[in-house]
């Protein structure tokens, strides 16, 4: 506990951090709130179509060429975004960790095979990888949040793997090999543990590069098409961009906004939990 | 030594080539595995899509095909199969495009590797720019200007940027086009004439593309300008006179740069990964709009055959940037 207030009194220091939280915790709210303040399914025909953001206040947002109101789909999007981006970036740290792990433990020929098989996934570009596999796959939740988490394991992999064999080396490592500790035990016990710090500010960047290439796809129509998303919405409003481009704006700050608050929170947790880097 | 003093790499151009093919055969084997997993795992076979193209079910005639294409084969033979093919580079056949896969996508390969060429040399060269000014003004409303664009920058899905642009350059300005490669209805125009054209067309898409990597460079050259002012060599080199300006270009932005072109070497398959979407957007002919051709018209082979191709572009491109590496800092020997 008085780690975390450690952790919270060296966070708030920078400004920027904090307020990438507020924003971050308003959106969470937003997507929390959503079924509460939208009942309704926001794919629901409500008014009339293309009413311009502030033109009945019954619609802040306005309403696209179908009538569906844009707010309700902004706040139930970032249902999907935050979960979207959350799930696949768990599955994400799993793999890194597994692999980073084994292959900065043991060396030798599984660290071969492991950093080449790492290396082959930063070979192929991400995004292609990603639309090859939903489009291979189907666009479903479960081949999408597979593909956003085979797409971003590698650098988690290099990271932990680093970390590992700085560690193993280290004489705490050393004295629980001497009273025989087991290997997992070593391992999940403690050498991971002391390799969190990194993690955790890598997992926050995760989530929103994870966020930024789901928007992409569900854009190119490989979303789901059963989960309401913004590059879903981007997607159908650019057949208006030149009439009504409201449709593809706002949904596009609210991605912004998710993006760079998650970016900010990332910032400050790397500073916060290195503070010796700010001394240098 | 005295050839590492070169900047040459290490046994002349030809060796480095070499080992470098020779260490990327384990990983391009992994690719071409891989691929060939995912074309297996895939619902429904290359026939199951010929018979619905040509709207048959006719199993006795699925059969048929199946043998001849060899997919009536034990695994293991045809991923054999599959690898001999791949190494003759044959990528397949696409039956939608009614063309060999590897053709359809040199056919393509140009206007992609323009976009990204542009674009890298664009953000570099930003990037470099104003992480250099904003390391200079450092705590200034400059200094924090260039950082709120770059974080704002940071954060944009490129599809976004793009279509922005489009309202405010093409819609609203009304300054540049909207999309396309050159002006279809201009035929009988000039070399020169159609070169500017493209340009024209260019500006946009490689602009959006830009965006993002403007950013990553600004923040990375930034932090690296720090670093190097305060090292020994830069107190060295002021105190025996040399003026700001020559310190700051010779001796520090030179040094700073290192980091941008490991980054730049890093950055090289998600570039790609961008031009995909900026390509879609932007409606240009490169490998980005073959791909989400091939996605919707359900051509597995053409996207698997995307898939390596980029994989091999990736490759080779970042043998490149570790020459340009060697060529930046001598003391580094290109392996």
């Amino acid at each position: 506990m008085t780690g975390l207030l450690d952790l919270w009194r060296l966070f708030r220091r920078k400004r920027t951090a904090v307020l990438g939280l507020a924003i971050f915790l308003a959106i969470v709210a937003a997507a929390l709130l959503a079924p509460v303040l939208y009942p309704d399914d926001p794919a629901d025909m409500v008014a009339p179509p293309l009413l311009w953001p502030g033109e009945d206040m019954a619609y802040p947002l306005g309403t696209d060429t179908l009538g569906r109101d844009i707010a309700a789909g902004i706040m139930h999007g970032a249902r999907s975004a935050l979960m979207i981006g959350g799930i696949s970036t768990l599955v994400a740290l799993a793999i890194g960790i597994t692999v980073g792990a084994l292959s900065g433990y043991y060396g030798g020929w599984v660290n071969d095979v492991l950093m080449r098989v790492t290396e082959m996934f930063q070979t192929m570009p991400q995004f292609i990888l990603a639309v090859v596999l939903v489009a291979i796959f189907g666009p479903a939740l479960t081949s999408i949040i597979t593909a956003l988490a085979l797409v971003s394991w590698p650098p988690v992999a290099r990271l932990v793997r680093a970390e590992v064999m700085s560690l193993r080396e280290r004489e705490f490592v050393q004295s629980c090999y001497v009273i025989g500790m087991s290997e997992r035990g070593i391992i999940f016990g403690q050498i991971l543990p002391n390799c969190l710090t990194p993690i955790i500010v890598t997992a926050s960047i995760m989530v929103a590069s994870a966020i930024l290439t789901e928007a992409g796809l569900s854009f190119l129509g490989l979303g789901d098409p059963n989960v309401l998303t913004w590059g879903a919405m981007i997607g159908a409003g650019r057949e208006s961009l030149r009439s009504a481009w409201f449709l593809v704006a706002e949904p596009g700050l609210a991605i912004i906004l998710v993006v760079l608050s998650l970016n900010l929170v990332g910032e400050g947790l790397n500073d916060a939990l290195n503070p010796k880097l700010k001394l240098r | 030594m005295a050839k590492a003093k070169t900047g040459k790499p290490h046994g002349g151009l030809a060796t480095f080539f070499t080992r470098r093919l020779i260490q990327a055969v384990p990983v391009l084997l992994g690719i071409v595995l891989f691929s060939f997993v995912i074309l297996h795992l895939a619902p429904g076979d290359a026939i199951d899509v010929m018979a619905g193209e040509a709207g048959t079910g006719d199993a006795a005639y699925m059969a048929q095909l199946r043998e001849k294409y060899g997919l009536d084969q034990p695994l293991h033979i045809q991923l054999l199969r599959y690898g001999t093919q791949i190494a003759q580079l044959d990528l397949g056949y696409s039956i939608r495009n009614n063309a060999p896969v590897r053709d359809l996508i040199l056919q393509r390969v140009g206007p992609t590797l323009l976009l990204m060429g542009v674009s890298i040399v664009l953000s570099v060269a930003m990037g470099v720019l104003f992480g250099a000014v904003a390391a200079i003004r450092r705590n200034t409303l400059i200094d924090d200007l260039i950082s709120l664009v770059a974080l704002l920058a940071y954060a944009m899905p490129i599809f976004w940027i793009g279509l922005m642009f489009i309202i405010l350059f093409s819609v609203t300005l009304g300054v540049l086009p909207s999309g396309g490669f050159y002006d279809v209805v201009r035929q009988d125009v000039g070399p020169l004439a159609r070169g500017l054209d493209v340009g024209r067309h260019l500006v946009l898409p490689a602009l959006t593309l830009s965006l993002f990597y403007f950013a990553i460079y600004t923040r990375l050259m930034r932090a690296s300008m720090l670093e190097v002012m305060g090292l020994d060599y830069i107190r060295t080199a002021r105190a025996k006179g040399l003026g700001a300006a020559k310190v700051t270009i010779r001796h520090v932005v030179r040094n700073a740069l290192l980091p941008i072109v490991t980054m730049l070497g890093m950055q090289t398959a998600s570039l790609l990964g961008g031009a995909v979407v900026v390509e879609t957007v932007f409606n240009w002919p490169g490998l980005g709009r073959l791909t989400y051709d091939a996605v919707f018209q359900r051509d597995y082979s053409l996207l698997i055959g995307i898939l390596l191709m980029s994989s091999i572009l990736v490759i080779i491109i970042n043998m490149l940037v570790d020459l340009a590496y060697s060529w930046l800092d001598p003391r580094i020997v290109a392996r």
